[in-house]
């Protein structure tokens, strides 16, 4: 944590860089593909009737899904920014390490979504083929309402 | 499609989520490309998974995260809240090829799985935490993660 290398410095001047806003509309129909696509028939992400009839009122979300444009967009942005000193620090490979997702309310299909990426934290470590960078990045998605809706934390992993 | 809907009861530490199997096909890398917006060509071009050092295209982590979704969200009904998901991708798979339009080639089948860890109530909430995970034919776990849920609580009978 105290190695104070010359790529960390550098990295660490970034923490906090943010996203632009990226305004999201929640649409059925790709909710509809976006289930399809996963292979998940559950009625609530697809059948309007009967989602009208759930305590949701309205079809929502599969876990994850916050509609169109992707939050990808915005942070690939980000990602580019910060590439440059992950490519300096030898480590220009970049693989998706997993994400961590928490969701505090529903996302219902008409729901126009903010988020909001930022680089949140990075740390070093030797691996059997050598440095890898283990990068987080942390976007919030509110809903019309300004209600926070969720929290993701995506781990990339540079090596 | 009535669900038999789950209680915060119904389950114990050690009780199995209800086990959900998925093929990866190539088919459904290209829907998933296009459903979630993830354009990545290591997951449908040969030359450039080679040239990232995979020996092919492989399923997408985000997918696989997904099939951890839909674990949960049918195993708590439409009455269950799903309040935290998370998973890391460990290991690379690899999709079946397609045999016909709509059907693929024999091989390998993954299953999604897990167990319940915790039970507690908090705020008033029925809470419950899983170990979850999608393993490979062979077994291997190449997807572990977490999941936390809100159950709905049967009444009090007396």
């Amino acid at each position: 944590m105290t190695e104070g290398s010359a790529i960390t410095d550098e990295l660490r001047s970034m923490i906090g860089m943010a996203t632009e806003p990226v305004i999201m509309e929640v649409e059925r129909g790709a909710i509809r593909r976006y289930a399809d696509a996963i292979g998940d028939p559950n009625p609530l992400f697809s059948d309007v009737e009967y989602a009208r009839n759930s305590r949701y009122g309205e079809v929502i979300c599969p876990p994850g899904f916050f509609g169109w444009p992707l939050k990808r967009g915005g942070m690939m942005e980000l990602l580019g920014t910060i590439g440059g000193a992950l490519f300096r620090a030898g480590v220009p490979r970049i693989l998706d390490g997993g994400v961590d997702y928490e969701f505090f309310l529903p996302i219902r299909a008409g729901d126009i979504l903010t988020s909001h990426g930022k680089f949140a934290d990075f740390r070093e470590r030797e691996g059997r083929t050598g440095k890898m960078l283990f990068i987080t990045m942390e976007t919030t998605y509110l809903n019309q309402n300004g209600d926070l809706v969720a929290k993701a934390r995506s781990t990339l992993i540079a090596l | 499609m009535a669900k038999k809907q789950l209680y915060y009861e119904d389950v114990e530490v050690g009780t199995e989520v209800t086990p959900l199997a998925k093929v990866a096909t190539t088919q459904m890398l290209v829907k998933w490309a296009g459903g979630s917006g993830d354009f990545n060509p290591l997951h449908f071009e040969d030359s450039f998974a080679a040239s990232q050092g995979v020996d092919s295209p492989i399923v997408h982590g985000a997918l696989k995260r997904a099939w951890l979704g839909h674990l949960m969200t049918d195993w708590i009904g439409d009455g269950g809240f799903l309040k935290k998901l998370a998973c890391q991708y460990r290991g690379m798979d690899y999709p079946r090829k397609m045999k016909t339009i709509t059907d693929p080639q024999e091989g390998e089948t993954w299953w999604c799985r897990g167990t319940v860890t915790k039970k507690y109530v908090e705020d008033d909430q029925h809470i419950v935490e899983c170990d979850i995970w999608v393993e490979n034919a062979k077994g291997e776990k190449t997807t572990p993660g977490s999941a936390t849920v809100v159950l709905p609580f049967k009444k009090a009978k007396s």
